[in-house]
């Protein structure tokens, strides 16, 4: 990968060296020119007004890919915490680390990283890299990839694993495509293939109707999103040592490229993370009215988990559409997901197929849930759920 | 106004299957249509179209075979003023990289573009990931996952659909927004438009026509390959009862309980 300058473009405008977050490039008399600081992390290049710099992705057999080494994982936080997904890709980060006998490292970007780093390190990683900046207060595309390619471009690790969430995917797309590495996308199953010490990445694809499995040969690094609860999260080792290395950076506000204008919680704040949870009580259709999703909510409270919900209720304007289990709403692999009133559409069972233990209640003994359910139930949910609540709740408490 | 609307055509149903000698996937008999997402893609850059007081152009973008002409009839049916599509032996077996490089050189060539609208995903590919791509090929500001949009001027403000929240960005245009479904609901096409796009000549460009650098298309310009295909292990249900409320209820209860005391957080 390179970056050139071109001399006769360049207006000696400044804003490269402005936006740069790692002091890359400079001014001369007659043109910018970049420093030995320059990690190649692509931020000059879309700022630079006149297109005087360019950049050139490796090729195919560019790429000395023996220079390429450790495992990295990305970490998500929410609220100051690392959330689930980044711990369990700390877990099976490990795993692959152990097999290619090299380090584990993770990587955080946000105002204040210590304790992250720390809980990273209880976590399993060896090694720590930390950016802290007021722009990184919470998660924007352009200055997240920005830093964390310069980091790559610099550190060269093997693999990057980054979770498959909505930020997880908008910042694994960008970064692949700034520094010209393999991503792929949801993955289910990570290994070392038995054949070449390459990253086996296994993903479901046409909604789980077939899997692939996915190699990046000649390019590094190899990177994948990974789909949040497939993987184990690992027991935190306080006592486990590692090293933090702070990363300096100097950003600017105005290169941020998009600006935040508002967080909206949903219902107040209170909600289960759906991607998240362990357990998920949907609805759908079965449930008949709005006001019937307080009967799903009462069960999901009592066992502790998250409320989901069918295309059709969502649709129906019953509960809001970041409920949504399904391929037009979110992908969920919890350990229990139980489903109540829903009969199984296809596009539901794309969503929700790859969960442990499924249970679904439903009138209609012929309903496709029953095919994928581990355990169906033929019932009347209005006569089931109230007294499976009470049920709950009565043995929780003795 | 020019709005750019990058479609693909898919299968029209994910209940694909394999076949178990040859590990192939079975093509035949599937129709094809506009990936669902892109459809949302589509409506809302012609929501824009209906509601602008300047002249407003929306231009349908498609890399693909020569069928895939079918998918940009559907779009131009709909409403979209040209369709261009990216066709060449060139590009085959292009990943997420190679794709969003070639569709990017595509919207350089169109050029003076404002806006480049993506569905979420491709429910073939489900990855998410070309999107975002474009926007980095074009040194553009992204808004992924788009559930409301708003114009003001040079600048957009869209709303996002996280996993429990939402989150409204601003930037200033050009930018790439990739849309989810819960955006809008897609107009249905009106029958003499459907007549009238079937004969619309739709503009082919080749690798050379949109200067594509021959590393960085199809296969060579794809870091990814897939070395193999295979069926899911088949979830098959497992026991189903039935029986007065209170054994459901009790069986339930049992079931439930025994693996919420298997989880950490529980």
């Amino acid at each position: 990968m390179a970056l050139t300058i071109k001399e006769e473009l360049c207006t000696v405008c400044g804003i490269c060296v402005r936006v740069c977050p790692y002091e890359g490039v400079v001014v001369e008399e007659d043109t910018a020119v970049l420093t030995e600081k320059c990690n190649l992390c692509g931020q000059c290049v879309s700022a630079c007004p006149v297109d005087a710099i360019v950049v050139e992705l490796p090729k195919k057999g560019d790429v000395d890919t023996s220079l390429w080494s450790n495992v990295w994982v990305l970490a998500e936080t929410e609220d100051g915490k690392l959330k689930n997904g980044t711990l369990e890709l700390l877990g099976q980060g490990r795993q692959l680390a152990a097999e290619r006998n090299c380090s584990l490292e993770g990587v955080v970007l946000g105002d204040d990283c210590e304790q992250l780093a720390k809980d990273m390190i209880a976590f399993g990683a060896d090694k720590v890299y930390t950016v802290e900046d007021p722009v990184l207060a919470r998660y924007r595309t352009g200055p997240f990839s920005s830093v964390i390619a310069g980091l790559i471009n610099d550190k060269k690790p093997e693999m990057v694993l980054i979770s498959a969430t909505p930020q997880g995917r908008d910042l694994g797309s960008r970064l692949a495509a700034r520094i010209g590495a393999g991503l792929t996308a949801d993955c289910t199953g990570l290994s070392i293939w038995d054949e070449e010490p390459l990253l086996l990445q296994t993903r479901p694809a046409f909604g789980g109707n077939i899997m692939a499995s996915i190699l990046c040969r000649e390019a590094r690094p190899q990177m994948a999103t990974v789909r949040p609860n497939v993987f184990k999260k690992p027991e935190a080792d306080p006592s486990r040592q590692g090293e933090t290395e702070k990363i300096e950076v100097h950003l600017d506000e105005k290169s941020a490229m998009t600006k935040i204008l508002e967080v909206i919680r949903e219902d107040g704040g209170e909600d289960v993370n759906l991607v998240d949870a362990q357990i998920i009580v949907s609805g759908g259709r079965g449930i008949q009215a709005p006001e019937n999703f307080a009967l799903i909510r009462s069960l999901a409270d009592a066992l502790g988990g998250a409320v989901g919900a069918s295309r059709a209720t969502v649709d129906a304007g019953w509960i809001s559409a970041t409920h949504q289990v399904g391929q037009t709403g979110k992908t969920v692999s919890p350990k229990l997901y139980i489903a109540c009133g829903i009969s199984g559409a296809i596009q539901h069972l794309a969503g929700m197929s790859s969960s442990d233990y499924i249970v679904a209640i439903n009138k209609d003994p012929a309903a496709p849930i029953f095919d994928v359910a581990n355990l169906g139930v033929v019932g009347d949910v209005f006569e089931i759920i109230p007294a499976l609540r009470e049920e709950i709740t009565k043995r929780l408490a003795e | 106004m020019k709005i750019v609307v990058c479609i693909k055509q898919v299968p029209a149903t994910t209940n694909v299957r394999i076949d178990p000698e040859t590990n192939a996937l079975i093509r035949e008999g599937v129709e094809s249509q506009v990936n669902p997402f892109d459809e949302n893609a589509i409506e809302a850059a012609l929501q824009i179209k209906d509601a602008a007081e300047e002249e407003c152009q929306v231009i349908a973008l498609s890399m693909g075979p020569p069928q895939a002409e079918d998918a940009l009839r559907d779009a131009i049916a709909m409403g979209c003023d040209d369709a261009i599509l990216l066709t060449d032996a060139a590009f085959r077996g292009a990943d997420t990289l190679a794709t969003s490089y070639t569709l990017a050189q595509a919207v350089r060539k169109i050029g003076d573009v404002d806006l480049i609208f993506c569905g979420k995903q491709a429910i073939d590919g489900d990855t998410a990931q070309v999107g975002p791509g474009v926007a980095e090929h074009l040194g553009l500001p992204q808004i992924t996952f788009a559930i409301e949009i708003n114009l003001d001027g040079k600048k957009v403000t869209a709303r996002r659909m996280l996993e429990d929240s939402f989150e409204v960005l601003e930037c200033r245009m050009p930018a790439v927004i990739t849309v989810v479904k819960q955006i809008n609901d897609p107009r249905r096409p009106k029958m003499r438009n459907v007549l009238k796009a079937r004969k619309r000549e739709i503009t082919q460009w080749t690798a050379e026509d949109i200067e594509a650098d021959p590393d960085r298309i199809g296969f060579t310009g794809s870091p990814t390959v897939v070395w193999r295909v295979f069926a899911p292990e088949g979830r098959t249900g497992g026991r189903t009862i039935e029986g007065e409320p209170e054994e459901l209820v009790q069986a339930l209860a049992d079931e439930i309980l025994e693996i919420r005391k298997g989880l950490s957080t529980a």
